[in-house]
């Protein structure tokens, strides 16, 4: 017996989700993309070898992430003395002032929202190379997605630039490895953006209501459908 | 194309916010949960219009002590100066690098500011049904939800500058409460643009009928 949603899906027909349109996606072309015929939003873009090229892209991620927080950004010296910093040392010096809500929120959109990107992009991207992946697979896939426009690293690469400037007539600066760590960084998290496709996981994952997740009382209300 | 646009809504289906998936709703009440991803369906956002008032009325009264209070502290032997968010944007042009005051400019002051009269009018237009050209709004509506974390960067320079400037006796930055303020509304801008549900731009009268009906 096959479901509706199953059904739907085998017909491509999808709701745009920022205007609830319905519509059935045309083949694509090659690095070809469909807009939303009423509000333009896109809707599928062709990928090739999304997963495999998300997954390489990510390990590569990994290594920077950690040169990049491990490493000092930058140097600054005058009058004789020298202070450098690294992103996790900025948050302790805010916290250390008694700004502890505004340190936590800078720890978290430059450093925890990077990370948590970069591992669950590992585990999605691992999982889904060989289909079908597991249900829970789906969940981090979800978080990663909510906490994607947290993830601020170029915001905050633009912030130390200016504070730089702001400071350059005062002292003198030497940029650290951390720096150069930081700006590859970003452009492969800016890569993996563009390479992933979270559509082509959820077709390689394993429907919830195929199976009895542990743990997941009131999941099975998923198993409500009934025409054939 | 089909020739009348039809929604899920008016499908009788209903699509999944998580991963994308259409499904039949499990009643017509509730729409239960999805088979694939399994997290709990809904035809639109739930209270939507609610939860995204009561974000930006907090994150506009946050707004003020952001841009009066001090952001930063600078503490050097002969003077300390208090510096708001306007200040450090006025200091960095006097500095001559006009291009990065702009910068700050927009992300600082006017990106919030554009935010929140955005999201009040997307809201207003959704709840009087104002004619006019959906599709510029849904357009607005893209733009603010994709600027919104560049605003975060004013909060960034106070962190790194504070962490940098750790030069005693000569210089010392110190962050000023205005930054908590800041942050404040940068969040709290960012969660409403998140928490408005574009759909309803889109949604003809009947169904927005139905909204309010179903509310209370």
């Amino acid at each position: 017996m096959e479901s509706t949603a199953e059904h739907l899906l085998s017909e491509n027909l999808i709701a745009c989700p920022d205007c609830d349109l319905l519509q059935r996606l045309p083949p694509l072309p090659t690095g070809g993309k469909v807009r939303c015929n009423r509000c333009r939003r896109i809707l599928a873009v062709d990928k090739i070898h999304t997963i495999e090229r998300t997954l390489a892209l990510t390990v590569a991620a990994l290594i920077l992430f950690a040169v990049a927080n491990l490493e000092p950004l930058i140097k600054l010296s005058t009058h004789g003395r020298e202070t450098n910093t690294t992103v996790f040392g900025s948050v302790l010096e805010m916290w250390a002032r008694g700004y502890e809500i505004t340190a936590v929120l800078v720890g978290f959109c430059s450093i925890i929202a990077p990370a948590v990107y970069i591992a669950f992009m590992l585990i999605i991207n691992f999982t889904a190379l060989h289909p079908p992946a597991p249900w829970w697979v789906g969940i981090l896939l979800h978080w990663a997605d909510r906490q994607q426009t947290w993830a601020m690293l170029e915001v905050m690469m633009l912030g130390l630039l200016i504070s730089l400037i702001k400071l350059s007539d005062i002292a003198t600066m030497t940029p650290g490895i951390g720096m150069y760590a930081m700006g590859a960084l970003i452009a492969i998290l800016a890569a993996m953006k563009v390479s992933f496709d979270s559509e082509i996981v959820w077709r390689r994952l394993q429907w919830i209501i195929d199976i009895d997740p542990p743990g997941k009382p009131g999941r099975k209300d998923a198993a409500t459908e009934t025409d054939a | 194309m089909m020739s009348s646009p039809l929604t899920s809504r008016e499908a009788g289906l209903v699509s999944c916010a998580t991963c994308g998936l259409l499904s039949r709703p499990a009643s017509p009440d509730e729409a239960g949960f999805c088979p694939r991803c399994g997290y709990k369906l809904s035809r639109r956002r739930h209270n939507t219009i609610q939860y995204t008032w009561a974000l930006i009325i907090a994150a506009a009264i946050c707004y003020i002590p952001a841009n009066v209070l001090p952001v930063m502290t600078r503490v050097t032997l002969v003077y300390t100066k208090e510096d708001t968010i306007i200040d450090g944007i006025v200091a960095l042009y006097a500095d001559g690098s006009w291009p990065l005051a702009l910068i700050v400019l927009i992300a600082s002051i006017i990106i919030p500011m554009a935010k929140l009269v955005a999201l009040a009018y997307l809201l207003t237009i959704v709840r009087f049904r104002a004619p006019g050209k959906n599709l510029d709004r849904a357009r607005l509506y893209r733009l603010i939800d994709f600027v919104g974390r560049w605003s975060m960067l004013d909060v960034f320079v106070v962190t790194l500058a504070v962490a940098l400037v750790q030069l005693q006796p000569f210089l010392l930055a110190k962050p000023g409460p205005g930054v908590l303020f800041f942050a404040a509304v940068v969040v709290l801008t960012m969660l409403a643009a998140k928490t408005f549900d574009p759909r309803l731009i889109w949604d003809s009268d009947i169904e927005k009928e139905d909204l309010h009906v179903r509310k209370s």
